[in-house]
């Protein structure tokens, strides 16, 4: 049957299930737009700014594990969703964003409302294409969603000229692609994971560190099953939170910059180190140098470029990790030796009194709201089961200390690129893909203000999203890293002329509340949940002052932590 | 190590300012990259030569490897090879002297002089890069008005190829 482009490129989005479509119209896909008009399948979120509807998508994807699918304007559309390619792509989080393009003849010239998208976008995506004729349309957004999903994800543009949506051709729907250039490896080598198992079994100081590849790629109950196994213990990066329930006994907590003193004196001291699906970031890492410097490291990744790329690694094995664990745990099953139970112990004795430390712990007499207290009690209300988007500060790290996940998918935040503006769009996101769903998002009062503007996408859907700005009043990271490193000279890090965020809250339709003492944040908390069918946007006004500990200084060891 | 990195791609738009960006966006440097379309017309042949330490040379064949359009790559410099390049190379010839020296020094370095006028040669010659840097040495700078050079290309020795 003979389609226009835009009729294609609808059909084939409705072929390829997708339900959602995040996007903002303008003059080059206002052909897509009115395909979109004529359907119901595809369901089309109207943002307030580009950059949300990338976000959106992105945490659609995030908390599903299904693509997310953007469509924008030519030249600002997609400029403006540039910053949520890079977001995802920093991430590895499989999405396909459909940008508008002048007339394929006047490509080139300066049209108007004309950027180069493929250029701009070149380095932030897995891969991108331009459409040049119609009856390369359907297949190419076959490969499009075939890549972003594959291998290790991330994010593809397609960008369609606006000829190219009004010009007709055959249309069936390719339900298979192959490339020879792209064939991603799934199956780990049978040797190394052998050799990897040996190794383990034999290990004295081992610890499992693992990432959002575990998350991502659908492993967590494969990774929990092989480290209850061993009983070795596990520490997750910030992106693979949730990946191991963290409040099992076995669980260390984050490591990193932020990560706990246990995880990081673990990594400093153990002896076989078994990174999963991480990628050795340097908030990570630290001085590398020092990082895990008597151990030897095994790195199970889908991407052969993470491999020994920061840390030289000792037994590297590519391929899919859900695929590789469960080879794992078959062959520890059928091997007749066991993980060495008497050094394990002296290990375990050794981590519980770092733990013993308490490196989370804050001053619950204070006079102000805490913002550790904030989570703690939002953990409490929520039975520690809701949706957690977070945007970008101090409140993110806190959320990632304080918030314990069990599950994978809860836990949706910008790590690699740390996009402050990221929280309230994904919490969007989330809430489209699980409409029954707790949801809240965590911010401060300086990430809020980078996409408020989606308040009012809030109201249109009915998203009863549950926001709680910890407002310290401060660029709260960016002064925590000025009065340690800056001699308290406070650089415009502080947030004058706030708006009233509970009239703001309500000007947009939504409940506002402001919380000013301790005493009375449970039962604001409480209270915001009872709305099931409202947004309720909460104002808690916390301690100025409070850092997030430990920290590892830049440039320092994971062992030489600032502690409280 | 200064290393070969022959590279076939998909002949697509793009494909070339993919390998260009990488290198770029990485800090990785480039010191010649020639390309050209292949016997088969789907694929293009890009010969790349860069440098670096064991580590980076690595990280730069995954990263390589990783681009969507790359079908296939192989570093040259692993094994026993052969590279080229050419050079185009236009210089003073006036004086009857100077024209036989010009003419006997292209011939010592086999090189063909292709375009002749009363005031210059224009020479072709191919070789290494080791051989064109000595022929240039070997003439008097003030001579040279232009050159122009290929960059590299390879291929392995004996039966082994690049191809699909
Ligand atoms: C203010 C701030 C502070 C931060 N502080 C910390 C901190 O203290 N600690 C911390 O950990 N992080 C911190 N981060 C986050 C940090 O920047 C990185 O984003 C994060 O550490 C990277 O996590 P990851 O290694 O799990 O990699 P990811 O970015 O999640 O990468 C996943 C890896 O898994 C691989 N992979 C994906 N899918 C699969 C699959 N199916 N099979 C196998 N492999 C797969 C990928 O190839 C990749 O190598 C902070 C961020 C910000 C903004
Ligand atoms: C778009 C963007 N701009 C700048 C930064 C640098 N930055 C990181 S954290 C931070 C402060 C965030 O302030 P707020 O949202 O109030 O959170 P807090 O740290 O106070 O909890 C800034 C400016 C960033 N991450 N993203
Ligand atoms: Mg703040």
């Amino acid at each position: 049957m003979e389609l226009t482009g835009a009729d294609i490129l609808v059909r084939f989005l409705q072929d390829e299930g997708v339900d959602h479509l995040f996007g903002y119209p303008g003059g080059a896909v206002l052909h897509i737009y009115d395909a979109l008009y004529r359907q119901e399948q595809v369901k089309h979120v109207l943002v307030r700014h580009e950059q949300a509807a990338t976000h959106a998508a992105d945490a659609y994807a995030r908390s599903t594990g299904k693509p997310g699918v953007v469509l924008v304007t030519s030249g600002p559309g997609a400029t403006n969703a540039v910053t949520g390619i890079a977001t995802a792509y920093m991430d590895s989080i499989p999405m396909v964003v459909i940008t508008g393009q002048v007339n394929s003849a006047l490509i080139g010239n300066d049209a108007f409302q004309e950027v180069d998208s493929v250029g701009i976008t070149r380095p932030c995506v897995k891969h991108n294409f331009l459409v040049k004729d119609v009856r390369d349309l359907a297949i190419t957004m076959k490969k499009a969603f075939y890549i972003a999903t594959t291998g290790r994800p991330g994010p593809v543009v397609v960008d369609i000229p606006k000829d190219v949506t009004a010009e007709r051709t055959d249309y069936v729907f390719p339900k298979k692609v192959t490339m020879r250039s792209y064939n991603p490896v799934v199956k780990g080598h049978g040797g190394q994971i052998r050799k990897a198992v040996n190794m383990m079994l034999s290990a004295k100081r081992p610890l499992f560190y693992t990432g959002g590849g575990v998350v991502q790629g659908n492993a967590a109950k494969g990774l929990t099953e092989l480290a209850h196994r061993l009983g070795f213990p596990v520490t997750n990066t910030s992106m693979g939170l949730g990946g191991f329930p963290a409040t099992d006994q076995q669980f260390v907590g984050m490591l990193g910059m932020h990560g706990t003193y246990e995880a990081n004196m673990s990594v400093s001291h153990c002896d076989l180190l078994i990174a999963i699906g991480a990628r050795f970031d340097d908030r990570v890492t630290g001085k590398i140098e020092k990082f895990a410097p008597s151990a030897r490291i095994i790195h199970v990744d889908i991407d052969p470029a993470s491999i020994s790329k920061n840390v030289k690694v000792d037994v590297p094995i590519v391929g899919d990790v859900n695929t590789v664990l469960k080879v794992m745990v078959k062959e520890l099953e059928q091997s007749e030796r066991k993980p060495d139970g008497e050094a394990l112990a002296s290990w375990w004795q050794q981590i519980e009194e770092w733990r013993a430390r308490d490196c989370l712990k804050y001053d619950t007499t204070s006079e102000r709201i805490k913002p550790q207290y904030v989570i703690e009690t939002l953990h409490k209300v929520t039975k520690g089961d809701a949706y957690v988007t977070s945007d970008v500060g101090q409140h993110q790290m806190w959320a990632a200390q304080f918030y314990k996940f069990d599950k994978p998918r809860r836990w949706i935040n910008s790590g690699g690129l740390g996009t402050m503006g990221f929280g309230l769009p994904a919490a969007m996101g989330v809430q489209f893909a699980h409409p029954k769903a707790t949801v809240a998002c965590i911010t401060g009062e300086g990430s809020i203000q980078m996409n408020i503007q989606e308040l009012s996408t809030c109201l249109q859907y009915n998203l009863p999203l549950k926001i709680i700005c910890l407002n310290n009043g401060f660029l709260g990271m960016v002064r925590q890293w000025q009065e340690f490193f800056y001699e308290e000279r406070y650089s415009h890090s502080y947030m004058e002329s706030l708006p009233d965020f509970v009239k703001l809250a309500e000007a947009y339709g939504h409940i506002g509340m402001q919380i000013e003492r301790p005493e009375d944040v449970e039962g604001a908390l409480k209270e915001a949940f009872k709305h099931k069918d409202r947004l309720v946007f909460m104002n808690f006004l916390t301690d100025p002052k409070e850092n997030v500990y430990p920290m590892v200084p830049a440039g320092a060891g994971l062992d030489e932590m600032i502690l409280i | 190590m200064r290393h070969i990195i022959s590279i076939l791609m998909e002949n697509e738009a793009g494909a070339l300012s993919r390998v260009a960006g990488l290198f770029s966006a990485r800090g990785y440097n480039i010191e010649s990259l020639t390309v050209a379309p292949t016997e088969d017309a789907s694929l293009s042949r890009l010969t790349l030569v860069t440098r670096g330490s064991d580590e980076i040379i690595e990280q730069i064949i995954k990263q390589l490897n990783k681009l969507v359009d790359v079908v296939k790559l192989l570093d040259l410099t692993e094994g026993p090879h052969i590279e080229r390049e050419l050079m185009l190379i236009k210089v003073m010839a006036e004086s009857p002297l100077q024209r036989e020296e010009i003419k006997r020094l292209a011939d010592i370095f086999r090189g063909n002089i292709i375009d002749v006028n009363e005031v210059c040669y224009t020479i072709e010659l191919t070789g290494d890069v080791q051989k064109l840097d000595a022929f240039i040495d070997t003439l008097k700078q003030a001579d040279i008005l232009e050159t122009v050079r290929s960059g590299i290309t390879g291929i392995a020795r004996g039966p082994k190829s690049l191809n699909l």
